[in-house]
């Protein structure tokens, strides 16, 4: 049984589509800007932040009566637009299940400022699930994944293997965070925060941005629900591991990563050399770029074209993993590498193919890969197949 | 510089939780990472922390904490001379 | 017909009981939450000095494993790669998310602590289980309003099935305004210490007991 992806959306500050945010991907325009604003952080912090007034301006068109918050509107606004590209989505249906990726939901409702508007409730993530849901009148319990940076990718492998169950045909993958105090004042506690935007892989690399987004992926078993047009991707493989080594430092040997990638390889029936593309984890803090190239190495992956997309979209946490595999869906359906933004010279222990320039190439499949605190990786492969 | 080396030695007890030490288990001259107390990457972060809230010493860059925090003795000697 | 899956050990902590296997082995009713995780902690004396470091909710799965896993051993019969752990709770880390906040709220007083906001990731507490007992196996942090043994049933089930884990410790942690509940179980193909079917309603009939 395969699940076919057959809608898909990004909200980011590169638009609120996923066709317009791989377009100014393949212009080579980054989202991560350098922002001076008093709510976010004292000194200047570059990020990737969505313009509140377009989110806004964005959301009213869906009419809703309802109050909701800067997150949810997001997700809203994200599944919404999925449903609208393929008639074939039953939101409502008791076969249709939707997955809610992230790291830390409504966190902003912890300050002060914002809690009244809300109820106190709103903050816990299945609240948050259960609003969603109830406004797409979809009648399952949401499932909600908060692990770390992988959340994104682990949505899509639980996604995957949901569907293989067949307690439901449907499942829609939301992967959202929000850029707020919190998250920005903890990673600059960490000093992780580079200065200028991210420089993903790259020999003067010297820290994360952060970022906010959304991104939908909708995955069906059903084959007569894809759209003829359509280029056919298939999710064919996923794995999770642990590092068990450091709770917020990566493995210095790769080995956690490792032993994803491989899982994920064995599952999906793939050898190393048949990879086309890899969509890296790329955060640009030093340790994490170079576990990656060493994980890598050991999968005998080292010479796969590869490229991270934090430079473009920030690091957006819990939507990460979504965002960046649609990505990396639309990267095989134009036959499109996107260039590394910011990238320049390799400063990683093992040589990796870094791509510095967007390119045509042949895609036949990507692997998107993904690590995070807790010392969790995980790795999700997708495959194009031909129409039958 | 011993007044210092024993608040510093109780700052560090409460920083970084080490509830199950006392200060007189810690030697002043004993490495702090490593062997010694066994602090880890997220310690020296916390430890610069504790150099800005208590003692009002800013340090921008991670890596100059290497030298700082070898022991309580070199924190207390740069505290001494950073002090403001 | 899928093989049955098996219950194989579990550890429950509530309203001041430590619970291993169906037999209490400790009880102190007086302490509040967090002084009664670190008493079960010298209790047992499970010695381990990172533990002060952690925030509650991951001192609280440390000691719920740690007491699990010195019950059925399993990392003597399993690879580190063929265990797996798929824990859920209902507050996420809202406990350690809201002394986080409090550092940043006021700015004249604003200290972020890294040792702090790491633990505002609820799957840490995986990472600290990981890194104790060296598991590299298949995480995941799910949330829910209240313990699902559907799901997680079905899921640990599925996942031994297709053989994605051999064994996984699964359950429960929840500690949030001094309310705390751990459920921790091993799942296993075969029989082990206790031979319960791991199914929906053995879950609930443990969970809830």
């Amino acid at each position: 049984m395969s699940a076919f992806v057959i809608a898909d959306n990004i909200i980011s500050p590169l638009g609120f589509t996923s066709s317009e945010n791989f377009e100014q991907l393949k212009q080579k325009k980054t989202g991560v800007q350098r922002l001076e604003t008093s709510e976010l952080s004292s000194e200047p912090v570059c990020a990737a932040l969505v313009d509140t007034l377009i989110l806004n301006s964005e959301f009213s068109k869906l009419n809703s009566k309802t109050e909701f918050t800067r997150l949810e509107k997001m997700v809203l606004l994200s599944i919404n637009d999925c449903l609208k590209q393929n008639s074939n989505i039953d939101v409502a249906s008791k076969k249709t299940l939707i997955i809610l990726s992230t790291t830390k939901g409504n966190i902003d409702l912890l300050d002060s400022s914002l809690a009244a508007k809300f109820d106190k409730k709103r903050v816990y993530l299945w609240e948050t699930a259960n609003v969603i849901s109830q406004h797409f009148n979809n009648p399952n319990k949401p499932i909600i994944v908060s692990n770390a940076c992988i959340s994104g990718v682990l949505a899509i492998i639980l996604g995957k293997r949901l569907l293989e169950t067949n307690q439901y045909d449907t499942i829609i993958v939301s992967g959202v965070d929000i850029l707020t105090q919190f998250v920005v004042s903890g990673f600059q506690s960490f000093k992780a925060i580079s200065t200028e935007v991210a420089k993903p892989y790259d020999a003067k690399r010297d820290g994360i941005s952060l970022g906010e987004g959304c991104g939908t992926v909708v995955l069906t078993n059903q084959e007569s629900r894809i759209k003829s047009q359509e280029p056919r991707i298939v999710v064919s493989g996923g794995a999770s591991s642990n590092d068990a080594n450091h709770i917020s430092g990566p493995s210095r040997t790769g080995d956690g990563l490792f032993l994803a990638i491989d899982k994920t390889l064995k599952e999906s029936n793939i050898n190393p050399s048949e990879v086309s593309y890899i969509s890296g984890h790329g955060t640009a803090t030093l340790y994490n770029d170079d576990m990656e190239s060493i994980a890598l190495t050991d999968a005998q992956l080292a010479n796969v074209p590869m490229n991270s997309l934090k430079s473009y979209f920030g690091h957006t946490l819990g939507a990460a993993g979504v965002i960046e595999s649609i990505i990396g869906i639309h990267s095989m359906r134009e036959n499109t590498l996107i260039g590394t933004y910011n990238f320049s010279e390799l400063g990683v222990t093992m040589p990796i193919n870094i791509i510095k320039n967007t390119a045509s190439a042949e895609i036949n499949n990507c692997l998107k890969t993904a690590a995070g605190f807790g010392g969790c990786n995980a790795a999700v492969f997708f495959q194009k197949v031909e129409n039958n | 510089m011993d007044a210092l080396i024993d608040q510093l030695k109780g700052e560090i007890i409460e920083q970084l939780n080490l509830e199950d030490l006392k200060k007189e288990d810690i030697d002043a001259d004993a490495p702090l990472f490593g062997e010694g107390l066994g602090l880890d990457s997220i310690d020296a972060l916390e430890l610069i922390v504790l150099l800005e809230k208590n003692y009002g010493i800013k340090i921008a860059n991670p890596a100059d904490g290497k030298k700082i925090f070898q022991s309580i003795r070199t924190m207390a000697e740069f505290v001494q001379a950073n002090k403001k | 017909m899928k093989a049955k899956k098996y219950i194989t050990s579990y550890c429950s902590i509530k309203n001041g009981k430590v619970n291993v296997n169906g037999k209490e082995l400790f009880s102190d009713s007086s302490l509040p939450s967090v002084d009664f995780i670190k008493s079960v902690y010298k209790h047992f004396q499970l010695n381990y000095p990172k533990f002060y470091k952690m925030d509650h909710l991951s001192k609280l799965a440390f000691i719920a494993s740690d007491l699990l896993l010195k019950s059925n051993p399993i990392m003597q019969k399993y690879a580190a790669e063929d265990v797996s752990i798929i824990i859920a709770n209902s507050a996420s880390s809202l406990e350690i998310d809201t002394e986080h906040q409090n550092t940043i709220s006021d700015k004249n007083n604003y200290f972020p602590s890294p040792a702090v906001f790491v633990y505002t990731l609820p799957n840490i507490l995986i990472g600290e289980i990981a890194i104790r007992n060296c598991i590299k196996g298949e995480n995941t942090f799910f949330i829910f309003d209240k313990f699902d043994s559907d799901f997680m049933g079905s899921y640990n089930n599925s996942l031994l099935d297709s053989n994605k884990a051999k064994c996984s410790i699964s359950g429960w942690v929840d500690f949030y305004e001094n309310k705390y509940q751990a459920f921790l179980l091993t799942i296993e193909k075969e029989q082990g210490i206790l031979n319960i079917e791991h199914n929906s309603e053995q879950l609930n009939k443990l969970y809830n007991n």
